[in-house]
């Protein structure tokens, strides 16, 4: 039988969600609406009495005080309903039916459930019906997920409101089919393209060639199979051999050229990012785990390792915002707690790249709007951190054109703790011996993300597969991650990984590589619905899962355990000493590889790099007369202006452990560069998180870009007071790096520099890694950010995300970037040169003058041997506690980094340019805007001076302005002239204004 | 003898580190307990003498916040925690706790019978989440045991549910004339306010916490416990220059008050 309940807000409580649709409608659409009222719709599909359904809705779903049963009374010109489609991850449906169950006293029917829908009320008597469609598709329902109905007032009146109930009846006979590969090269790749496998031709006939082994025939005989490879066997290879899980690019042989220079590069990531870490090993005891489990490990004292992993998710967050980024952060949570015997979770990291949120053009179909992609991926990592416990630690946006046209980029990232050792084992090592039992644990299968792991390995376009996007359930997996902690102290299980992209393919199959063989019975696998074939639940990436080698001694214990939590544990199979990755359906064997060739057999690309330095128009034009107006508008431009609003939606604080919190200042407004949180209560060794994130300057050239970004990171984690990487002092590095396809081909006839640009980003991670003994200790690539527009084919800048963590042996030492006391010396550190290509500055003179940024070229440098020198001696003020603030010019320069100081503190500056050590065209705008690197700004009290500047010797510093009690922002030009002098609450005002209600 | 406090985890609950640090801090001692083992075992209780109801997302906050864990305390715990304050004993509900100790009924219970539900805690005017530090007034008058000594505190709201909404004007009468509201939100003046952002959510009279009227059993949606070191303030680097940071976090006192209260009182 099925029941609807609806629910909505009595006349006098404002409808929250009303009013937003109603503004996001007006200011994007244009359209005049007078009211919308929103009613929450609970579908239920159960046998349920009349008095079981009464007191379901008064006691369980309608708060008395605000809300009422509704009839339809108010006046409004149409209904529309959206609700999800079947299978769709529905968490409030879920908590709904466990709900009733402790209502009623009695449990649910399995095939019995909840659905919930959202029913809006548009009051607007010039809507049309195509109005209202187009409000429902830009700003109420995304069709990859959900479904909807719009009816008029008159037809609601008229007749009852029938929806069916999106549940999935499986009917569909389960079969496992064969391929024949001993076919044409055409038809290799037509089973590759239609089977959305995304092999190559190369691949395709490595595996043809696998089965055409005599030994391996005979082999497959025994277990009743044929000479072709299954479906859940080529499916596995494929998602195993994929670009996401293979990293097939940053392990290709390529040659490189560059002008008259060539060579042969013997996989990037081997050369330039392995190496260099796998060289401090030696020197750093703290480096415990690098590049080989789900997050790299580091010792952060002499009771706890730290994990660290950060990922990205563009694909998904681009189809649907919302569920994409949720999945994001949800997903990448396992990661840690999936590290070496399992973490705890701790701190959360994001950086997002956007298109241009204020775009008025017309979008291609298969694009959504940057401001609507930015709104659901905030709420998404929004509501599955806030949700799962764990703080926002930091948090930083780019936006830029070619974003909103490719893809956006969704990086997100945890940070988990382990204790050193787990009953006397190394916690940060996974042990897998042969019989160890092998149990999935957390949510159950469906047909969710089937193919993520190929998938993010295309382009995007118009038929992605909806299959691909998902919802997370971060209760689900706080349910699992407490039930883990817990086993883990008790010492029930050996081994952990999460199922991430790949599902039980790539959890089991990688696992069975330490015990070197495994065999699992796919039928005992629990699913969320019946219907899916053997290769659908090897392959499945629903969330919320992970899977454990159990010993065999030890596995009554972990299942009671796990019932006692409320988590459903299920074994699957056995780890086994048999060379091969053995799955059964229901004791029928569908899949029997070899693992070797199951995890080395893909053939070694080789590809072709050809590095040119691309010339760009160099702007000229004479410096603006009224540079207070400018700094006005470079203030509120997007990648200058304040994200506060934003970051304060996440929750930075649960723990109680955050000491230099995201958002600082007098009315903590203020993003602070760096931020540092302990581990433990009552400890005062702290960790710090800082970035380093501009791809604006990967135009001019990626070698630079990768050094300005690691740069940032390094002098970021300086400025709030730690110091360089050490054999005392563990500071480590993520690198992920987002591209665009760079294989040459006819879709993409730039590849070959398309690919000097990522040698080049490598080749600066590596010099530059080793210039500050900087290790990486986990990366990730994703290297097919396309799109097609409008036949357009649109490449994202290639984007690196650099994130770094160090410890801080004494966190009371901390200083943040806010001006705190009026008569403080204003002191700058480093030097500044004319770098002005790729700055904000000139993209904004160029927007402004023809309508189209200017690039230019001068893009600027690291002298690495300075920035070290500098790094050392600034380091030690904090430590001698000689300065009251530090901050680390970038993006906007010096003027921006002494505005966001100046806006912290609430307080005055005043500074002159003459006195900045400065190499080039003596331009005050160019000596306010330059974004060289390696600087800092910092304040010291007058009795710290002489201490401060004895220590400063032998590097560029100077003492440039004072600060002032009345908050004014002052700049005198290197002629003596006042060249901005104006009141920092203008320019607060021009700061925070963009986003604000956004 | 040493207080004892119970904390109910589990389900999407998520404070328990910093609850028992915070108990733990001022002498008492803290079992966390998995949800489904109390209401297996409700009589647990009995050797407790704390009842923490702690933040988090119980079940997700689904539905509404604290609703479905509410649910279960009326419906499978609620003679066991009225006995346990018909003994004299204390409870502590922070953001989602004390949401469920609303949707309960277990606050502000104008009769010694729990289950009535007089107040809600809802959306925020705002609708979103937020992690905002407010500044809160104390009412001396507040028969709270938490709460004693106290006269202002700054502390973070993180809700996106928290706009406290009394069901009727005598109902608001009866909070105000029985000295029920403890924590009010002010603004730069000191004075309580309706001004978003010292009010972050819209509440009714400004209202932040509320107890019982024995003052044993105490809500309130701010987080004491995310301020139990000066170091968790949001700028203590310049308090550190001002020479004005305190020697602990503000929230302290108020399990220090629940202690000193159960060591004089009870045990």
């Amino acid at each position: 039988m099925i029941h609807r309940v609806i629910i909505s807000f009595k006349p006098e409580i404002p409808d929250t969600l009303g009013i937003r649709v109603k503004n996001a409608t007006e200011n994007f659409l244009n359209l005049k609406i007078n009211s919308i009222r929103t009613k929450r719709v609970y579908t239920i599909d159960a046998d349920l009495s009349r008095d079981e359904l009464k007191l379901i809705t008064s006691e369980l779903f309608v708060d008395p005080l605000i809300e009422q049963i509704d009839e339809y009374n108010q006046k409004f010109d149409w209904l529309i309903e959206v609700g999800y489609r079947p299978g769709v991850t529905d968490n409030v449906g879920k908590t709904a039916k466990i709900a009733i169950s402790h209502l009623l006293n009695r449990s649910l029917k399995e095939e019995e459930g909840v659905y919930t829908s959202i029913q809006y009320l548009l009051e607007g008597s010039k809507l049309t019906y195509q109005d209202v469609e187009k409000i429902t598709k830009e700003f109420l329902a995304n069709d990859l997920i959900e479904r909807w109905l719009i009816r008029s007032s008159r037809d609601v009146k008229r007749k009852r409101i029938e929806i069916l109930p999106p549940v999935i009846r499986g009917e569909e006979k389960i079969t496992v089919k064969e391929y024949d590969l001993n076919v044409s090269d055409n038809e290799l790749m037509k089973i590759s393209k239609e089977g959305v496998l995304a092999l190559s031709l190369e691949e395709m006939k490595a595996i043809k060639k696998y089965y055409s082994g005599l030994k391996i025939i005979a082999e497959r005989r025994k277990m009743g199979l044929s000479n072709n490879p299954t479906d859940v066997e080529l499916e596995t290879l494929a998602q195993t051999w994929s670009e996401h899980c293979k990293h097939k690019i940053f392990n290709a042989l390529i040659h490189y050229r560059e002008g008259e220079f060539e060579e042969d590069i013997n996989s990037l990531f081997k050369t330039y990012i392995k190496r260099g870490t796998e060289e401090l090993c030696k020197k750093f005891p703290w480096l415990l785990s690098v590049f080989v489990d789900n997050a790299g490990v580091i010792s952060f004292n002499e009771r706890w390792n730290i994990s660290a992993k950060v990922e990205t998710h563009n694909t998904p967050s681009a189809l649907e915002p919302y569920g994409g980024a949720m999945t994001g952060i949800v997903g990448v949570n396992r990661d840690p707690l999936g590290t070496g015997r399992g973490s705890k979770l701790m701190f959360n990291m994001f950086a997002y790249c956007f298109g241009n949120l204020f775009y008025k053009g017309k979008m291609a179909a298969n694009l959504l709007h940057p401001n609507r992609i930015r709104q659901g991926v905030h709420q998404g990592v929004i509501d599955g951190g806030n949700q799962s416990g764990i703080p926002l630690v930091m948090g930083r946006e780019i936006f830029e054109e070619r974003y909103g046209e490719a893809k956006p980029l969704v990086y997100c990232g945890p940070f988990g703790i382990m204790p050193k050792k787990i009953s006397g084992d190394l916690a940060h090592i996974k042990k897998i011996e042969p019989e160890d039992v092998i149990v999935m644990v957390g949510g159950r299968i469906g047909k969710d993300g089937i193919h993520g792991a190929t998938f993010s390995s295309e382009e995007l376009h118009k038929d992605s597969p909806i299959q691909a996007v998902q919802i997370g359930d971060p209760i689900t997996q706080k349910k699992m991650r407490d039930l883990l902690l817990e086993a883990r102290k008790l010492n029930l299980y050996k081994s952990i990984t999460d199922n991430g992209a790949g599902g039980l393919a790539s959890s089991v199959g990688e696992m069975a590589i330490l015990s070197n063989g495994c065999d699992i019975d796919l039928k005992k696998a629990p699913l969320k619905y019946q219907g899916l074939h053997p290769w659908e639940i090897l392959l499945s990436e629903a969330q919320e899962r992970m899977t454990l080698g159990v010993d065999v001694t030890k596995i009554d214990e972990f299942l009671k355990l796990a019932e006692n939590r409320d988590v459903e544990a299920t074994i699957l199979g056995r780890f086994r000493n048999s060379g091969k990755f053995h799955v059964k359906y229901d004791d029928r064997t569908v899949a029997y590889l070899d693992l070797v060739f199951l995890h080395s057999g893909v053939p070694q690309k080789k590809l072709v790099a050809i590095w040119e330095h691309k010339q760009h128009e160099e702007p000229q034009f004479q410096q603006p007369k009224n540079l207070s107006k400018i700094l006005n508008k470079i203030l509120s431009r997007l990648n200058i202006c304040s994200t506060a609003k934003k970051i304060r939606q996440y929750d930075h604080e649960v723990k109680g452990l955050s000491i230099i919190k995201p958002l600082i200042g007098k009315e903590h407004d203020v993003l602070s560069d760096s931020t540092i949180s302990i581990l433990e209560h009552g400890s005062t060794e702290g960790l710090i998180f800082a970035s380093g994130l501009n791809p604006h300057y990967s135009d001019i050239d990626t070698y630079h870009m990768t050094a300005s970004v690691i740069d940032e990171a390094v002098r970021r984690v300086i400025s709030v007071g730690g110091k360089l990487p050490s054999s005392d002092i563990p500071f480590a590095a993520l690198d992920n790096f987002s591209w665009c396809d760079p294989e040459q081909s006819e879709k993409t006839p730039d590849g070959h520099y398309k690919l000097a640009q990522l040698v080049r980003a490598c080749k600066a991670l590596y010099d530059y890694s080793k210039a500050f003994d900087l290790p990486f200790i986990s990366g990730k690539d994703s290297m097919k950010n396309d799109g097609v527009v409008f036949g357009t084919k649109i490449s994202i800048p290639p984007t690196l995300l650099i994130t770094v963590i160090a410890k801080m042996d004494d966190v009371r030492k901390a200083v943040t970037l806010d001006l705190k006391k009026p008569g403080d010396l204003v002191y700058i550190i480093g030097e500044t040169f004319e770098e002005l290509g790729g700055s904000e500055y000139f993209r904004f003179i160029g927007e402004h003058k023809r309508g189209k940024e200017y690039i230019g070229n001068t893009v600027p440098k690291v002298n690495a041997r300075k920035a070290k020198k500098i790094y050392n001696l600034m380091s030690q003020a904090p430590e001698m506690e000689l300065v009251h603030s530090i901050t680390t010019p970038t993006k906007g320069g010096l003027a921006i980094a002494l505005a966001k100081s100046a806006f912290a503190g609430g307080y005055g500056i005043y500074v002159r340019l003459d006195k900045v050590p400065y190499h080039g065209d003596k331009r005050d705008d160019k000596i306010l805007f330059s974004e060289s690197n390696s600087r800092f700004i910092v304040t010291v009290p007058k009795d710290k001076k002489d201490s401060f500047e004895s220590i400063m010797q032998g590097i560029a510093f100077s003492h440039i302005g004072f600060v002032l009690e009345k908050p004014i922002f002052w700049v005198k030009g290197a002629d003596g002239s006042d060249v901005i002098k104006t009141a920092l609450d203008d320019l607060k005002k021009s700061w925070t204004t963009t986003l604000e209600m956004m | 003898m040493i207080p004892k406090v119970i904390i109910p985890v589990g389900y999407g609950l998520n404070c328990e580190d910093e609850t028992s640090h915070a108990f733990k801090k001022v002498g008492a001692r803290v079992d966390k307990i998995f949800l489904m083992d109390l209401i297996k075992k409700p009589d647990l209780l009995g050797k407790y003498h704390i009842l923490a109801m702690i933040g988090g997302f119980s079940f997700g906050d689904h539905i509404a916040a604290g609703k479905v864990l509410a649910n279960i305390y009326r419906f499978k715990l609620g003679n066991d925690v009225q006995q346990f304050i018909d003994e004299g004993k204390l409870i502590f509900g922070e953001c989602n706790g004390f949401q469920t100790l609303v949707k309960a009924g277990f606050l502000p219970r104008f009769e010694r019978n729990y289950g009535t539900q007089y107040v809600t805690l809802t959306y925020n005017d705002s609708g979103v989440y937020e992690d905002r530090w407010v500044r809160l007034k104390v009412n001396p008058k507040a028969k709270c045991v938490f709460t004693k000594g106290l006269d202002e505190i700054y502390l973070p709201v993180r809700h996106g549910e928290g706009k406290f909404i009394v069901g009727s004007k005598s109902d608001l009468q009866k909070l105000q004339q029985r000295n029920q509201i403890v924590l009010q939100y002010i603004d730069n003046e000191g004075l309580k306010t309706m001004n978003y952002p010292h009010n972050p959510n819209g509440s009714v009279e400004a209202i932040a916490g509320i107890c019982d009227s024995t003052g044993r059993v105490f809500g309130m949606m701010p987080h004491a416990t995310a301020y139990l070191s000066s170091y968790n303030h949001p700028h203590w680097t310049r308090l550190k220059i001002e020479d004005s940071m305190p020697n602990e976090g503000e929230g302290i006192q108020i399990f220090r008050n629940a202690v000193e209260y159960l060591k004089k009182n009870l045990i």
